[in-house]
């Protein structure tokens, strides 16, 4: 009845507009949260990268395989060791009307870096040079290899639109963590969606903006209303239902019912998320020794944790990084083998055993908690008696900030999409200095595994890099610097004439832009 | 009367500090908010940096002190996650919980006392034991699964209902958004209320039931019948009346209770309201929204049984206000 007058209301109002009206195209998309803020600078987040993508525009882009795309900049050329040259497509207008200037691009990248959550990605950069209104230098204070990959998080902003004062005097630029901001509740981008209303943690309206740029793009919608359904039977029911056209994530109990449904269709993807035991060797000095941490590594059934626990809907891991990264080596087979595993364990001494405490998360991975209870039994088979014990995260963070339990879970994905990454915050040797190993809850430390990570932030020649990450993932893996269980997939749910599948990536932030709806 | 009301603003001054007290001591043990605020790369150091700009890192007392020094002035913080006075956002969000509420209570007052007073009348009807059947079930199903299985029946295999969320509601003024003003807002408003009534109905059912059916057995309403009253006016003006003073009593805890029931049913259908906001900010250990929310709650609960005691008043004159709430 009431999707009979809506069509009855549509109908009226194609009457009266004429042709126009039919014509709109409009894609009702539900997330498990929406964006924190309209400032792309003030959280590095998820839900900041996909509002990103869809309002702004960044310098190059990830494609589906993992490339490069031009995006903002059309191409550029490595001028020496330390500088990379770009040059910035013309003609391209931000929502307020004024034209993209390499001054735009100079802006956001010194606000980049006064960025907490920002400039730590930003801090190989030391300058942003401006050639003319087109060209501008990006300069590292040592040979870098990740430029790009950087280049992926620099979203030129309005420069003029944000400079200035506010009403009540406050500066337009201002990034502000906690408050209220100009630049939280105003926005002016280069994307293909104009933000036309937003209600936090209710509703968002993007409408598309008629000077885009990418005229190649085939992208057709004309209106995108985000809602955050928090609640996975809530978010699969509107799906079902029709209320919305577009869901992520869609849960694993649901994904068979998606993909089965008339009318909506289930879009999958191996992520790039890693998720891993860290065992404490400051803690518990059996894990000092590597053959206790590699009987924990072959009693740990990981195949059948994605088997049985995820239905499926993950990736075995033997290491960190995902295929298609630099350091991914398809010789680091996962590893499954209860009699070694007792093995080793009586030959380090512990036949008998050893009593310990776990900790995880019961709302921040995809089954997090029932992994968790999982490991506990089937480290039981080994003689070790675990104490586990689960808490939502908001609660887990602290504790795991504390070392609190002698193995910790954590999920990581690298914000470089870089294997490197992985290394300097989950396995390098903690140094409070640096920032090495912030997330290192093992205490594993191994120099030369550290001495690979160095070199490799230097190298610029991919096949030298690739080698050396490779022998970093190898040497993690012969000491079991970690226990690596699985990447989590990541899925989309659509209704059937919505082309999910074109604009999917493994970083979730679908390209909307180019979202084609028949 | 008057000596009443101040003493009952008085308790509610008490039960709100009492509440922010509690709030306040619990919130170290909610998370650190910094980990709701920022990336998970951003270093210990900033993250430290920004905890003393947000005066986190101040002792309880000083903390709580400035915290009652601002609330004296009416302000109760600010939301880390909406970014404005905690307040403001929670009397935004009011409006879609009380309609909420209001659906529930329209359902539950419309449907408990015709059904209350047929089964006490009828005891031992089919249909008076089909209704006592059905209560049971509604009350040992936990309202947040009464709420998904309607989703599933409703919204996804029948497709009568939409499944989430507020729909087109009509603006009122302020803050106050309304549902009950179109077809479309009445659709999206039935089946959350339904299920937030599921828990309270059945309960007011077996209370007027049984309250009822004791004072069918009194003396005056033999006498009534055999004066040779109406049936209908003996059960609705004479045994009703009486029957109400419990009904009432408990019917104002179990609305201050029902705000709380919001916060499963207001999770499952994405309503827009202050439970899911109040779940969310604990999630996000939005602190200065969780004390604030449970704060007013407190508010609510007094102001509701205030009102209580009030009708009480009215409904039974030999009830003295100035002795009670001592």
């Amino acid at each position: 009845m009431s999707s009979f007058l809506r069509i009855a209301a549509v109908g009226a109002m194609s009457v009266m507009l004429g042709n126009a009206a039919l014509a709109e195209t409009t894609v009702r998309v539900a997330y498990d949260a929406d964006p924190v803020s309209l400032d792309p600078h003030e959280q590095l987040s998820g839900g900041t990268l996909q509002l990103s993508h869809m309002a702004f525009d960044p310098l190059v882009r990830w494609t589906q395989d993992l490339q490069f795309e031009p995006r903002l900049a059309t191409s550029w050329e490595q001028i020496d060791d330390t500088t990379v040259r770009f040059h910035l497509r013309d003609g391209v207008k931000f929502h307020s009307g004024n034209m993209l200037t390499t001054a735009d691009v100079k802006w956001t990248f010194d606000r980049l870096k006064s960025s907490p959550d920002f400039k730590g990605i930003f801090e190989p950069f030391t300058a942003l040079d401006v050639i003319d209104s087109l060209t501008f230098d990006l300069k590292t204070s040592a040979a870098y290899p990740l430029v790009l990959h950087t280049a992926t998080y620099l979203f030129p902003m309005d420069s003029k639109f944000y400079t200035g004062t506010t009403a009540d005097g406050k500066d337009k630029a201002e990034l502000v963590k906690h408050g209220d901001s100009f630049a939280s509740r105003n926005l002016s981008g280069t994307g293909p969606y104009v933000v036309t209303e937003r209600e936090q943690g209710v509703r968002m309206v993007f409408e598309r903006f008629d000077g885009y740029w990418d005229t190649a793009s085939k992208g057709n919608v004309d209106k995108i209303i985000l809602t955050p359904i928090k609640e996975d039977p809530t978010r699969v029911a509107a799906l079902l239902s029709g209320d919305v056209d577009f869901i992520a994530p869609v849960p694993p109990t649901d994904l068979k019912r998606v993909d089965e449904a008339e009318g909506t269709a289930l879009v999958t993807m191996p992520g790039t998320r890693i998720i891993t035991l860290q065992l404490n060797q400051n803690r518990v000095e059996a894990f000092k020794d590597a053959r206790v941490r590699l009987a924990i590594d072959y009693a740990v059934n990981n195949a059948g944790i994605v088997d049985r626990i995820m239905r499926g809907f993950g990736t075995v891991a033997g290491q960190a990084s995902p295929a298609g990264y630099l350091g991914y080596d398809a010789a680091l087979a996962p590893r499954f083998d209860l009699d070694k595993a007792k093995a080793l364990m009586a030959e380090a001494g512990y036949a008998d055993g050893f009593s310990i405490t776990m900790m995880a998360p019961n709302n921040r991975y995809v089954n997090d908690d029932k992994i968790a209870q999982a490991v506990t039994s089937m480290l039981s088979k080994i003689n070790i008696k675990v104490d586990l014990q689960t808490m939502p995260k908001a609660q887990y963070w602290p504790k795991f900030d504390e070392r609190a339990a002698d193995i910790m879970m954590i999920g990581w994905h690298s914000d470089t999409e870089d294997s490197a990454n992985f290394h300097q915050f989950l396995t390098a040797c903690p140094d409070s200095e640096t920032g090495n190993g912030q997330y290192n809850s093992g205490n594993y430390c191994n120099p030369e595994a550290d001495a690979l990570m160095a070199a490799s932030n230097v190298e610029t020649d991919p096949a030298k890099r690739g080698a050396m990450l490779k022998q970093l993932e190898t040497i993690l893996y012969n000491e079991a610097a970690f226990v690596p269980l699985h990447w989590q997939n990541l899925a989309w749910g659509a209704r059937k004439g919505v082309h999910a599948e074109g604009i999917v990536n493994a970083m979730n932030f679908p390209y909307f832009g180019d979202l084609v709806v028949d | 009367m008057l000596a009443y009301l101040v003493k009952r603003v008085f308790q509610a001054i008490a039960v709100m500090f009492a509440i922010s007290l509690i709030g306040f001591a619990i919130q170290d043990n909610l998370g650190d908010p910094l980990r709701a605020l920022v990336g998970v790369s951003v270093s210990e150091e900033v993250r430290d940096q920004l905890r003393d700009e947000l005066g986190l890192n101040d002792g309880f007392v000083t903390q709580y002190l400035r915290f009652l020094g601002n609330a004296l002035h009416g302000d109760l913080g600010t939301s880390y996650f909406f970014k404005e006075p905690a307040l403001d956002v929670i009397l935004k969000k009011m409006p879609a919980t009380l309609e909420l509420v209001l659906g529930a209570t329209l359902i539950i007052v419309g449907l408990s006392v015709p059904l209350g007073v047929y089964t006490a009348i009828k005891p031992k009807s089919i249909l008076s034991g089909i209704i006592m059947g059905l209560s049971i079930v509604g009350i040992s199903i936990p309202v947040f699964l009464t709420a998904i299985l309607m989703i599933f029946v409703f919204a996804v295999n029948l497709g009568w209902f939409p499944s989430y969320g507020r729909g087109e509601v009509v603006h009122v003024f302020g803050s106050w958004d309304t549902n009950f003003a179109s077809f479309d807002g009445l659709m999206h408003v039935l089946l959350p209320s339904v299920a937030l009534a599921s828990i309270m109905l059945p309960l007011f059912v077996r209370l007027i039931r049984a309250e009822m059916m004791e004072v069918l057995q009194s003396e005056y309403v033999k006498f009534a019948k055999a004066k040779g009253l109406r049936p209908m006016r003996i059960y609705f003006v004479h045994a009703l009346k009486n029957t109400l003073l419990p009904v009432i009593t408990v019917g104002g805890v179990q609305i201050g209770t029902m705000v709380a029931y919001t916060i499963l049913t207001e999770t499952v259908f994405q309503w827009p309201g202050m439970g899911f906001m109040f779940l969310e900010a604990v999630n996000r250990v939005d602190t200065p929204l969780i004390v604030a929310y449970l704060i007013v709650v407190g508010f609510i609960f007094v102001v509701t049984n205030t009102i209580v005691d009030l009708i009480y008043g009215l409904v039974n004159p030999t009830v003295n206000l100035a002795r009670m709430g001592a």
